[in-house]
């Protein structure tokens, strides 16, 4: 029989949540034998190559690319799991959330407000080339986009609480974590 | 003369003395009840709801009402577990709280509870208000994104710091703590060393430069739950 296969992504993450993945040292080995790596950044597989029994989804929705691959999963994945909390409610990416696009724009490219960093950008232009995916007016949750099935909390969450859930998953068990391995933190 | 009071808490017969709250007499017996506003040195406030419990089937606050004799509580059921976690959603999504760097983190009362209702993601909307800092005052400061509007700095401040250095204002979704001042902390004779810096639960009122003091792994709700030191009395 055909190993079950996970796939992963990071959309407006840091990394640290696959960094976390990878803490689970040697169980790593275990993990292969249990499943088949899709669409990652583990493996470097840029496109769905068939129907995953989990989706691990690091990172909330910034921007259209997010949401497009955030779809994407949702359409490939039996179970889709929000990991870590910038993909619960946004995290630190998500600061931005009440102060206006337009201001982000300026604080981060402007040169003419002074407070923006020191960019050589004489024209005061705001990058717009099409290959760029356009900015959402805030940062979304990931619930707050598709349906998400489980939620593991934590910045990132412990190496523990993914493989716990994980192999729970895999073998068909619900998803009981102890109180230890449910942190925001 | 006998001057107790006996009524149940869950089917469980709980004892207490005339003029006690449910939460004082569920304290001395071991059970615990959630609470936010409420802390045993300040006087009631009964505004989080948090210790909601139904009293004869209907719902009080636990740390307001009164004990009376053959009172019938409950506290560890369904339908009231189901009030107190929408109860912490919904502070969740009505204020910034950014747990993975605020200094709180671990020792904060909001955040212990939702760890102890098992809560992985609220089940409501985000609203991402736009809240102030007030970081004016050379020791303590004021994140209001972090403010939960439990009122104990209100209460601390006035009752037993004796300055009145905190009070609500606005209405609603509009509602902030505010200062006596012109215009900032910095402006009232507020000190690190007042009692209404200790009592904030969360990290909205806190002294500066002792952030991420005890490492992760000892702090207060790192492995017990939030209630356990009540509940093992
Ligand atoms: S600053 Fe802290 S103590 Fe004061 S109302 Fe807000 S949460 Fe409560
Ligand atoms: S603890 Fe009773 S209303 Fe807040």
């Amino acid at each position: 029989m055909a190993k079950p296969k996970v796939a992963t992504t990071s959309l407006a993450g840091c990394f640290g949540c696959h960094m976390s993945l990878l803490d689970i040292d040697d169980r790593i080995l275990k993990l292969v034998e249990l499943v088949d790596f899709d669409k990652s950044p583990v493996d470097d597989i840029k496109e769905f190559t068939g129907r995953c029994a989990v989706g691990l989804i690091e990172g909330g929705c910034a921007n259209e690319e997010n949401v497009r691959v955030l779809q994407d999963f949702r359409r490939h994945c039996d179970i889709l799991i929000s990991v870590g909390d910038c993909a619960i409610n946004g995290g630190i990416p998500a600061m931005r959330n009440a102060v206006p696009l337009k201001e982000c724009f300026q604080e981060a490219y402007s040169t003419d407000n002074r407070l923006g960093p020191a960019v050589y950008n004489p024209d005061n232009q705001i990058p717009n080339d099409p290959e760029i995916p356009l900015l959402l007016d805030k940062v979304y949750p990931c619930h707050e986009v598709v349906k998400i099935d489980y939620h593991l909390p934590g910045c990132p969450p412990p190496a523990d609480t993914l493989w716990e859930a994980l192999v729970a998953l895999l073998s068909d068990k619900p998803v009981a974590l102890p109180y230890e391995l449910i942190k925001y933190d | 003369m006998s001057n107790t009071i006996t009524f149940t808490i869950d089917g469980v017969e709980v004892t207490g003395q005339p003029g006690q709250t449910i939460m004082e007499a569920a304290d001395a017996a071991g059970i615990y009840i959630p609470r936010l506003c409420a802390l045993e040195e300040l006087s009631p406030h009964g505004s989080c709801r948090v210790c909601t419990v139904m009293v004869n089937g209907r719902p009080q606050a636990a740390c307001t009402q009164p004990i009376a004799d053959g009172m019938v509580v409950e506290n560890d059921t369904e339908q009231i577990l189901a009030i107190r976690r929408d109860i912490i959603d919904m502070l969740f999504v009505e204020g910034n709280h950014f747990c993975m760097f605020c200094e709180k983190s671990g020792n904060c009362e909001l955040q212990a509870l939702a760890y102890r209702f098992g809560i992985a993601a609220p089940r409501f909307p985000y609203l991402f208000p736009k809240r102030d800092i007030d970081a004016t005052h050379p020791d303590i400061f004021i994140d209001r994104n972090r403010c939960i509007l439990c009122g104990r700095c209100v209460r601390a401040s006035r009752d037993i710091d004796g300055k009145n250095v905190f009070e609500f204002v606005g209405r609603g979704f509009e509602k902030r703590v505010a200062v006596n001042a012109e215009a900032n902390l910095a402006d009232t004779d507020a000190a690190a060393t007042d009692e209404a810096v200790n009592v904030c639960p969360t990290g909205a009122l806190l002294k500066k430069r002792v952030g991420y003091a005890v490492p992760v792994g000892q702090r207060k709700y790192d492995h017990k739950p939030i209630g356990s030191e009540i509940e093992k009395k």
